[in-house]
């Protein structure tokens, strides 16, 4: 076993800024705007970078597909433990349309590439919310997978998942290679400290196109249209419960 | 001749701010017409969603975190940007109108009560990070930017702010109000980490208290007016930005806990692990009282005695030699049961009798409201004077845990008040009060952290002397002479 581990981090929107919609609808305002890791690519950091530090892998490549911002993102994720960075670069009218499955794409071509041991996603992202990425790349690869991990151990040849469902909580064991997506209660992500980012800052990040890898990336989505949430209307106060009883009956709701 | 007033005074010019607050009702019909002439005014400022006159909004900004009662504003108005700050500041001006600088009302000293009505300036719509430096170490914010949003904001940089006051605080108000928190002992208090504020005076004027965009880490220039407002509540003018000092990241944390036969063993080796140059990030103490009602509340099992909660920060190798050194010294000591936690998961677990110390003061009470005492004085004074206090508290059947960040000589005493029992109130009243001499006599002063606000102007002349408060009037008066500024907080009005 290769004993490397493949992370994809995406480079979002902040998860604390202001959603704004362009006025012509085509999509959300990202000039100027803060961007930041997504949160679940840090829990997945956060796991790969441990799991190295129990001596239980060797090696930990983060990995980012966009525009040249992207490589800040990857610099994060060095700074919090990982070896080396991968960027895929993507730009313009493909970066707007890249999603899941071209992503998956990368991840499985990469995977292959590297001879990963195991790829650790973030089980969304906060942008798109799909919930795709992971599952696409196990299928592409026919590697098993434990998404929505809550918890990890490897044990030999298998890995042991904790996953998070609406029934509460399931444990499977998979083989390895496999693919994990993680979940908010895997870890606590540490914070890049200046010493660690003046580490990071040495640490190699090759660099790539989708074609190097044979992946085509066009899109077959086309977005029409983004809207903001519908405007809270303000409520109505009423003085009597008769008033209430009317105001529902007249809504059609009692 | 003791300038301060007596306590019978001190009730008297209490009941005199609540009276003021009860007649505003009556005053209200007088003061709507001069207000609605500059309703309009505010709305051509700041927009019509940007005054409010809504009940519950005025409630909402007239009363903070403290025990002290809410007295609404008449109006609360959410400037956008520092130029529609200066201009509704003018308009108070014109027309004499008092103006409240209003951050996150986490205050505990009853700093944004309308004592007589006013215009409340809500500042939360300027929440813009402005200015990171990341190689110089500094950055500034906008007083809707709290501290817990800055830190998350800068993570990625390795640097954070770490002055922490517990509540997630607009850094314009803990700038306002000179706030301090567990971190001091190590990392210093407002004072020492705001390196320029702009600041909107009374009359409308725009200053940069260190020069526009200046942030030398020192200078010698003119007079410190930065450290001028550092602490001033309001009264002299209203924060729109401040400079930050920033931190690096520690890059690793230990947190320990140790128990102690006597409040004077824990003090003593909070002294020595400080002389001994341990760089000791936060060092808290908790009384039996509190430890119990901590042990109670979040089901832990702490030996109910005098505790130190201790965190280290720095490089792995560091924190082993402070570890190391501080464990020695608390043993020498008599302290026991020294247990320390490296992971976040176990430390969270270790502190979390510190961290919820002041629900479980209250939880010993149920139904009664909590009121944080909040002295400070030299360290070697720190025994003597916890041992008065918990005398004071027996004697007189008061509950009151006490809590206290010890590096810096500063401890509070949770006090529990039954809020419709006037007899104890009085009775609580009367222990803050001996408690805040019995600290001024020790040549500490009244207020560690929280600030004066309305209920310690009294002690603020018995502990600064009639020259130095001379001296505060006057600036006050040449700052704001028309006394607009957060009026009743920190001097006390002439006529008393």
């Amino acid at each position: 076993m290769s004993g490397r581990v493949l992370v994809g981090v995406k480079r979002v929107i902040d998860y604390a800024v202001k959603i704004r919609v362009k006025p012509d609808n085509s999509s959300v305002v990202t000039d100027g705007v803060k961007h930041s890791m997504n949160p679940f690519c840090e829990i997945a950091v956060e796991e790969a970078v441990k799991m190295k530090e129990k001596k239980l892998i060797k090696e930990v490549v983060a990995v980012s597909c966009g525009p040249q911002q992207a490589q800040e993102t990857i610099r994060t994720a060095l700074a919090m433990g990982a070896d080396r960075g991968i960027h895929v670069e993507v730009t313009g009218k493909d970066y707007e349309t890249l999603g899941p499955l071209q992503i998956s794409k990368i991840m499985a071509a990469l995977a292959k590439k590297e001879e990963a041991q195991l790829i650790i996603l973030g089980k969304q992202a906060i942008d798109d919310d799909c919930n795709q990425t992971g599952q696409m790349t196990a299928a592409l690869l026919d590697w098993p997978q434990g998404t929505f991990a809550s918890e990890v151990s490897l044990e030999g040849d298998k890995i042991k998942v904790v996953r998070e469902v609406d029934g509460g909580l399931e444990t499977i064991k998979i083989n390895v290679p496999a693919v994990i997506t993680a979940d908010l209660r895997l870890n606590t992500p540490r914070y890049a400290t200046l010493p660690n980012i003046m580490k990071a800052k040495k640490k190699k990040i090759a660099n790539m196109k989708p074609a190097d890898l044979g992946v085509d990336i066009t899109s077959r989505l086309e977005v029409l249209r983004v809207d903001e949430p519908p405007q809270r209307q303000a409520g109505v106060k009423v003085e009597t419960v008769e008033d209430l009883v009317s105001k529902l009956k007249e809504a059609g709701l009692v | 001749m003791l300038l301060g007033l007596t306590p019978s005074r001190r009730l008297l010019s209490h009941r005199h701010c609540l009276l003021q607050c009860r007649s505003i009702k009556s005053e209200n019909t007088a003061r709507s017409a001069a207000l609605d002439s500059v309703l309009s005014a505010f709305r051509s400022i700041c927009g019509e969603d940007g005054v409010s006159l809504g009940e519950a909004v005025r409630q909402q900004h007239g009363k903070d975190e403290s025990v002290h009662r809410c007295c609404p504003p008449d109006v609360v108005v959410f400037p956008r940007c520092v130029e529609e700050v200066s201009a509704l500041a003018k308009v108070c001006n014109n027309h004499r109108l008092p103006i409240i600088p209003f951050g996150t009302g986490t205050g505990l000293e009853g700093g944004v009560s309308a004592v007589t009505g006013g215009v409340c300036f809500s500042l939360r719509n300027m929440d813009q990070v402005l200015d990171i430096h990341q190689e110089d170490f500094d950055v500034t914010v906008e007083p809707g930017v709290t501290r817990k949003a800055l830190n998350a904001y800068l993570r990625d940089t390795g640097l954070w702010f770490p002055v922490d006051p517990g509540a997630d605080a607009s850094l314009c108000g803990m700038a306002a109000t000179s706030a301090s928190g567990t971190n001091a002992v190590r990392y210093g208090t407002m004072r020492e980490n705001v390196l320029n504020l702009e600041v909107v005076l009374a009359d409308g004027n725009i200053i940069h208290t260190a020069g526009k965009g200046r942030r030398p880490r020192k200078t010698s220039a003119g007079y410190n007016l930065t450290n001028l407002f550092v602490g001033s509540e309001g009264t002299l003018g209203i924060i729109t930005k401040t400079t930050l000092r920033l931190y690096g990241i520690p890059e690793a944390m230990v947190s320990a806990v140790c128990s102690f036969p006597s409040v004077q063993a824990a003090v003593d080796s909070t002294v020595q692990i400080l002389q001994a140059g341990v760089p000791i990030a936060r060092i808290e103490f908790l009384d039996d009282v509190m430890i119990d009602a901590c042990n109670r509340f979040s089901s832990l099992s702490y030996p109910v005695t005098p505790t130190l909660f201790l965190e280290f920060h720095g490089s792995e190798r560091s924190l082993e030699e402070q570890v190391h050194t501080a464990e020695d010294i608390t043993q020498s000591n008599g302290g026991s049961d020294f247990q320390w936690a490296r992971d976040a998961e176990t430390r969270n677990r270790l502190w979390k009798a510190r961290h919820d110390a002041w629900y479980a003061a209250l939880a010993l009470r149920p139904g009664c409201k909590a009121y944080s005492t909040d002295v400070c004085v030299p360290l070697s004074r720190l025994p003597q004077i916890i041992v008065e206090t918990k005398e004071d508290l027996i004697e007189n059947r008061l509950t009151g845990p006490i809590a206290g960040h010890v590096g810096d000589g500063n401890f509070h005493c949770l006090m529990v008040v039954d809020p419709n029992d006037p007899e104890e109130q009085r009775g609580v009243h009367l222990f803050t009060e001996r408690l805040a001499r019995r600290a001024l006599a020790m040549d500490g002063t009244c207020t560690g952290e929280h600030g004066v606000g309305l209920g310690k102007r009294a002690l603020l002349c018995e502990e600064m002397g009639p020259m130095a408060v001379q001296v505060m009037q006057r600036l006050k008066d040449t700052l704001d002479p028309k006394n607009l500024m957060n009026p009743g907080k920190v001097l006390q009005p002439r006529e008393l």
